[in-house]
């Protein structure tokens, strides 16, 4: 436990100096370090429980609650709720007194407070200076001034953050990607801001950037998932609070930034036990693998599955999960040292193909009688291959067309066959269902039915070269993005 | 029941002030008005309980009984037992706090008590001034040295 105190003597009479410390919400007007100030959910800033939101000028955010009170004794009590910095437990007193001889006030300012040890110093210094001395003379500036605190707060008009994001300039190759100094608004009514620690790379981002799915139009940020920690929420917003891990895999692009606003209702809150590198490796791929096997088609044992780029981030989680359901797994890879990644995951016949040849081969592991079901992410160019490996009254859900859109629907009377189109978003559209799809992956996690192969990490701000290495097909199984 | 508060700045750090003044037999060192001091029944000026029995310059004799001493936050408290104020049930509070910005000190100087109510302006002013005030002058002076 350290113990911060400080204090000096103002050359004001102390109900003037009490008139602008008991408003717990008049920081931004005289403090240097505080940017930003605002009162949660519009209370009065001498509401005794009220919660301020401050954003400090080096970035820091901090939630603050007022404990307590006294224009008797000119005394203000508070704690810190959450924080950036790593303070736990920090309540502090701002106390004022008369100097009766001299129009003076003593203020005493005193905390105390945990953190990581062998850090005590640094926070002693952060505090007993920069915030205590510095707003020792932030305040006598301001009185000079003849400032007064009660305005309102740029905070509620306001309130952008600063932010890094890695922005499309322009339809085209990973050199259109530019890592750029952006701002995160604050959260409107239904939305959450985040302050993200790791972004999850798909290949729904190269189609974006290259304008193949037209879901941004540059100069835009990309990205579907991410994890990160909640900085605040908008009104109506009943599911998240500030300090939250949390992550999300949903449009609209633009989860690869430092700091990010979007709508709330697609932001699910993570178990302790799911870090924010695995959830941003898996949220969108593991949920995609959810539906897949769960709803799209329902996969019982004995059933014959096939995957097709079994060794990709889908593929992968595909192969665990239906083996796991007692599936007879097939996946389709485009090299050996691919084979043997499927392999030692779930699917336990590989097949080396580069030129969609593999219909024959699924046929002889099945004795002739086709897949129950076909993932496939290739589209076109394979189209009378999965029709031929597909058994009578099979299901082919193609949830990607990598090879491009089938030219014409595929015969699919030849085998009483259905096909599917679908598409994760409108199978997490719902809120409830989102959850109960997000809950299973992460519980498929915790029991290692999947697993997370997080291989490939890079900065933030090398996303292009991410990109480069995705789209060479030299990456097995997820990559992140790390802020 | 009155309340008198007196408070001031010394240019001295808490330690040098309170090593001055924690004496609860003291007073002759450093108060204008106070011609001798003694404890009675040989007691330790820092014995919860003690009492000095001091006698003012102008001739009044004094009573009181030290209640609380804090080295930790450089605070003393006492009653008067007999005097020739006219108040009663009085108590006083000494608190000195130091002031990091600049290594001084704040003092504070307190005292409730019950008196006749044609009296109260008068006492107020006398304890509060005359005494409280003056005595941090004198302190301030004598720790200018």
């Amino acid at each position: 436990m350290i113990r911060v105190t400080r204090s000096t003597i103002i050359d004001t009479p102390v109900a003037r100096v009490w008139e602008v410390l008991r408003d717990f919400n008049s920081h931004w007007a005289w403090h240097p370090a505080v940017g930003e100030s605002n009162i949660e959910n519009d209370e009065p800033a001498d509401q005794v429980g009220c919660v301020r939101n401050f954003f400090l000028k080096d970035g820091n955010h901090i939630r603050e609650q007022l404990l307590a009170l006294s224009d008797r004794d000119y005394v203000s009590t508070y704690c810190i709720l959450d924080a950036t910095l790593p303070m736990r437990h920090y309540v502090a007193t701002v106390q004022l007194k008369p100097v009766t001889d001299g129009e003076r006030t003593f203020w005493h300012w005193q905390s105390t407070f945990d953190v990581p040890r062998g850090r005590e110093k640094e926070f002693e210094e952060l505090v007993g200076k920069g915030v205590y001395e510095g707003g020792f003379e932030g305040l006598r500036a301001f009185l000079r001034r003849g400032g007064i605190a009660t305005a309102p707060s740029p905070a509620t008009v306001s309130g952008a953050m600063p932010a890094q994001a890695v922005v499309a300039t322009a339809f085209g190759g990973p050199e259109v990607l530019r890592y750029e100094t952006v701002s995160a608004a604050a959260p409107l009514q239904g939305e959450v801001r985040i302050r993200q620690t790791a972004v999850g790379v798909n290949y729904i981002d190269v189609y974006v950037r290259k304008g193949l799915y037209r879901m941004i139009e540059p100069p835009a940020a990309i990205g579907m998932e991410a994890a990160g920690v909640v900085v605040d929420a908008g009104p109506g917003v009943a599911h998240l609070l500030p300090g939250d891990r949390v992550a999300y895999a949903c449009p609209p692009p633009g989860a690869y930034a430092t700091v990010r606003t979007l709508p709330a209702d697609q932001v699910v809150v993570l178990p302790e036990d799911v870090s924010d590198e695995a959830a941003a490796a898996v949220m969108l791929k593991g949920m995609t693998a959810e539906y897949l096997l769960h709803r799209t088609f329902r996969v019982r044992p004995g059933h014959a599955v096939l995957v097709h780029a079994a060794a990709g981030g889908v593929g992968l989680l595909l192969c665990q999960w239906a083996k796991a359901l007692g599936a007879k797994v097939i996946g389709t890879v485009s090299s050996d040292e691919k084979a043997r990644l499927a392999r030692d995951n779930g699917c336990e016949f590989p097949i080396v193909t580069r030129d969609y040849r593999f219909a024959q081969e699924v046929k002889s592991l099945t004795n002739g009688r086709g897949a129950d079901v076909i993932y496939d992410g290739l589209g076109r160019d394979a189209a009378n291959e999965n029709l031929e490996a597909l058994a009578m009254t099979g299901h082919w859900a193609c949830y990607g067309q990598a090879s491009g859109p089938f030219d014409k629907l595929p015969d699919l009377s030849a085998k009483s066959g259905t096909l599917s189109r679908p598409v994760l978003f409108h199978y997490t559209a719902e809120r409830a269902t989102l959850q109960e799809i997000a809950g299973n992956v992460f519980r498929a996690l915790r029991e290692r039915t999947i697993r997370v192969e997080l291989r490939h990490r890079f900065p933030l701000s090398a996303a292009a070269e991410a990109h480069r290495e995705l789209e060479a097909r030299r990456t097995t199984g997820s990559i992140v993005l790390l802020p | 029941m009155i309340k008198v508060y007196t408070s001031t700045v010394i240019d001295a750090p808490a330690d040098s002030v309170w090593a001055q003044v924690r004496d609860f037999n003291g007073l002759p060192k450093w108060t204008p008005f106070v011609a001798e001091s003694r404890i009675e029944g040989g007691l330790a000026s820092d014995r919860i309980g003690c009492v000095r029995n001091f006698r003012l310059k102008d001739g009044g004799v004094i009573r009181e009984q030290l209640l609380t001493l804090s080295d930790y936050e450089y605070q003393c408290s006492y009653a008067i037992l007999e005097s020739p104020m006219g108040v009663e049930n009085y108590v006083a509070t000494l608190k000195f706090t130091p002031v990091t910005d600049g290594n001084r000190t704040f003092a504070e100087w307190s005292a409730e008590f019950d008196c006749a109510p044609e009296k109260e302006k008068e006492l107020a002013q006398n304890i509060g001034q005359g005494v409280f005030q003056a005595a941090f002058d004198a302190l301030k002076t004598l720790l200018r040295k």
